[in-house]
């Protein structure tokens, strides 16, 4: 998931957030106007009393993908969650989704809109607790008037999407945190919604069950492509599901980027030392730390020039590919200078014991590997090689930690 | 010198005066439609033979109580002991006028108990008035129902309707208060409209907080039903009346055993019928 590629694709901005302010409190003319003259929240609030919730944030969300607000608590991530469902008011601004403004809609365009547009997870599940698990995942098509027969329909696959069949009779309250979720997962997924807000929604529960409900959530948009907006505090868990991720503090955008430009490019000190902590291992990818497979040597060609090639980079062992590039084995340079004194081909002198590793795989997974055999040549499953990680590599990853 | 006394008793009666002059005819309208309620109701309950009655109420209480069989008994046993005092009659005509009351309230109550939550300034303005009803002595209602209404069961109705609303009304008030944000926010992101919203999520959600304030509402009716024994009104209360005056504790006092045998059957009906 952590491509980080849509600059390249540039794909439809689903929502569009323009010069976003929310202010907490009655007179928030005279807080608006501080902003304006640049005053920071803790002075605007020591001067009015107003409490700024959100200061003048811009930032878009593409179609498809999983966009993590993350921010410790009182950084404004719920709020502006709240604000493009406007179940809080902003105080001004614009949140453009498909090009329509939701903070200026009229309350029957905004009722439409919260209907067939925006699904939400709530931290606490939030289930109706008089209700079967069928009928609160019923809810969003009740309010809508459809027919008891069709609503039923559509709320049994959400519940089978979610993995919950068998349980639609069931009260909730007899229910797991993890089930309980997964009942506020299928009754946001039963309205087929483009876009799914999340609200810090596998916070409240135990980490196990918390990377199990991650690990589905994204099998889940695997399948069905929704633009995801997930709010958390927790920056492994962002790292983990965001294409992108937003940092927020103090009710401002600290910086907006993929999981990697993050960790590696941190915009301001708060970030740096807010991603500090990052087990760096599960996030980079094999791909993040690999060099391109120069030089390599072709299966045809002789010892000769295997060995003059690692002479040239200072290298001690060499990747054999084919025409298609595909990996052969692997040469070392005392293999090389006895093959050829002895006058052998390459495929006798060539050692086929080679350790392909995906772009993908995390880093985590590849450090037990590469004290074995180093180095690891990268290819995707066509078997094409895209590069080799050698151990230095790893270590020069990890060590970018210390800014 | 002594302070001119304010005529806030002049003003009260000039205020009750007014009320009768020009709303006599709607006030009249009123009294025939509850007096014809409550004798209608009367006069159901009276179609039953005592054994079918309590018989009926036996088997109700058996599945109300979720068949547990201790209510069921209770109810059977106390209903044939008020037959066996000779208060058959009587304990009917209290039934009438307490169901009569508290639905009546309860009609007024529970509205008033949501505009209350939903409306900041309507809880501004109904709250003062609660405590103000609460804290008044209960007889003080009997005079102008009196007025209003003259003598008999309707002033009693009457008295009885405004005695028992405030603890429906804070109940659902507060029922509804005290549903979680996340439940409304819920009916709001799915796009509920507010009707919706009450009546989908808020009011189940609050259920058994208003339950609460029905119980307190009914077993309020049957106090004040009693007391408004005073202004005439028929019943069980009208029998420890009587005990009172003619100092016949016999009497007065198995008039007042009817009363908490029905309390007692009304509170545990209303209870069991609250969801968990």
């Amino acid at each position: 998931m952590l491509t980080g590629d849509f600059s390249i694709q540039s794909p439809k901005k689903k929502i569009e957030v323009r010069n976003l302010t929310k202010i907490f409190g009655r007179k928030t003319k005279n807080a608006l106007f501080l902003i304006e003259k640049g005053l920071s929240k803790r002075e605007i609030f020591e001067k009015t009393g107003q409490n700024v919730g959100l200061y003048n944030v811009n930032f878009d969300i593409y179609e498809g993908e999983i966009f993590v607000i993350m921010g410790l608590s009182g950084s404004g991530k719920s709020t502006l969650l709240r604000c493009i469902n406007r179940l809080i008011n902003p105080t001004d601004g614009h949140i453009l989704l498909d090009g329509n403004d939701v903070a200026t809609a009229s309350s029957e365009e905004l009722r439409e809109m919260r209907r067939k547009k925006m699904g939400m997870v709530f931290q606490n599940f939030a289930l109706i607790p008089h209700r079967t698990v069928l009928d609160n995942v019923a809810y969003g098509l009740e309010i809508q008037g459809v027919s008891k027969e069709e609503r039923h329909t559509k709320a049994k696959e959400a519940i089978e999407t979610v993995g919950l069949k068998g349980y639609e009779e069931s009260k909730t309250s007899q229910l797991s945190g993890g089930m309980q979720q997964r009942v506020g997962l299928a009754r946001a997924l039963a309205t087929d919604p483009d876009i799914l807000l999340m609200d810090e929604a596998f916070s409240a529960l135990d980490p196990l069950i918390r990377s199990e409900m991650q690990d589905e959530l994204l099998a889940l948009e695997d399948k069905m492509q929704k633009t995801i907006v997930f709010v958390s505090h927790d920056l492994d868990e962002a790292l983990k599901l965001g294409d992108r991720i937003m940092i927020m503090h103090d009710g401002k955008i600290a910086q907006i980027g993929t999981a990697e430009e993050i960790l590696t490019e941190p915009a301001d000190d708060y970030v740096s030392k807010f991603v500090a902590g990052v087990d760096r291992t599960k996030i980079f990818t094999a791909e993040a730390v690999m060099k391109r497979a120069e030089p390599v040597v072709s299966i045809n060609s002789g010892p000769k020039v295997a060995l003059k090639l690692m002479r040239e980079h200072g290298i001690s062992s060499i990747f054999v590919v084919n025409r298609e590039k595909h990996v052969e084995g692997i040469i070392k340079v005392d293999d090389a200078l006895k093959g050829s004194k002895e006058g052998k081909s390459i495929r006798d002198i060539m050692s086929d014991d080679v350790t392909i590793t995906h772009p993908d795989t995390p880093l985590n997974e590849l450090i037990p590997v590469i004290e074995n055999s180093s180095p690891l040549a990268v290819a995707k499953d066509d078997g094409k090689l895209l590069g080799v990680i050698v151990r230095g590599s790893v270590l020069g990853a990890l060590a970018i930690e210390e800014v | 010198m002594a302070m001119p006394k304010i005529p806030i008793g002049e003003g009260a009666e000039t205020l009750v005066n007014w009320i009768d002059d020009n709303f006599g005819m709607a006030l009249d309208i009123f009294s025939d439609m509850t007096d014809y309620m409550i004798s209608g109701l009367n006069d159901v309950l009276l179609l039953f033979p005592p054994i079918l009655f309590t018989l009926i109420i036996g088997i109700a209480a058996y599945f109300i109580g979720k068949k547990d069989l201790k209510l069921a008994i209770g109810s059977v046993v106390g209903l044939l002991l008020i037959d066996n005092m000779g208060l058959w009659e009587l304990s009917m005509e209290t039934i009438s006028l307490v169901l009569s009351s508290a639905f009546l309230a309860l009609l007024v109550a529970i509205p008033l108990g949501i505009i209350s939550a939903k409306n900041e300034w309507a809880f501004h303005v109904i709250k003062p008035i609660l405590d103000l009803m609460q804290t008044m002595p209960s007889f003080v209602y009997l005079i102008p129902a009196v007025i209003f209404f003259g003598l008999g069961n309707v002033p009693g109705l009457v008295a009885t309707i405004v005695f028992a609303m405030p603890p429906a009304i804070r109940l659902t008030n507060l029922g509804i208060r005290q549903v979680p944000k996340e439940l409304t926010e819920v009916a709001d992101a799915f796009g509920s409209t507010p009707l919706q919203k009450l009546v989908k999520v808020e009011l189940p959600t609050a259920l058994p907080s208003i339950m609460a304030g029905v119980n307190q509402c009914i077993m309020l009716s049957l106090s004040m039903v009693v007391i408004a024994a005073m202004i005439g009104a028929r019943g069980l209360g009208y029998q420890v009346l009587i005990g009172i005056q003619r100092v016949d504790i016999g009497q007065g006092f198995e008039a007042g055993l009817g009363i908490v045998i029905i309390a007692v059957i009304l509170d545990r009906f209303t209870q069991h019928l609250t969801p968990k």
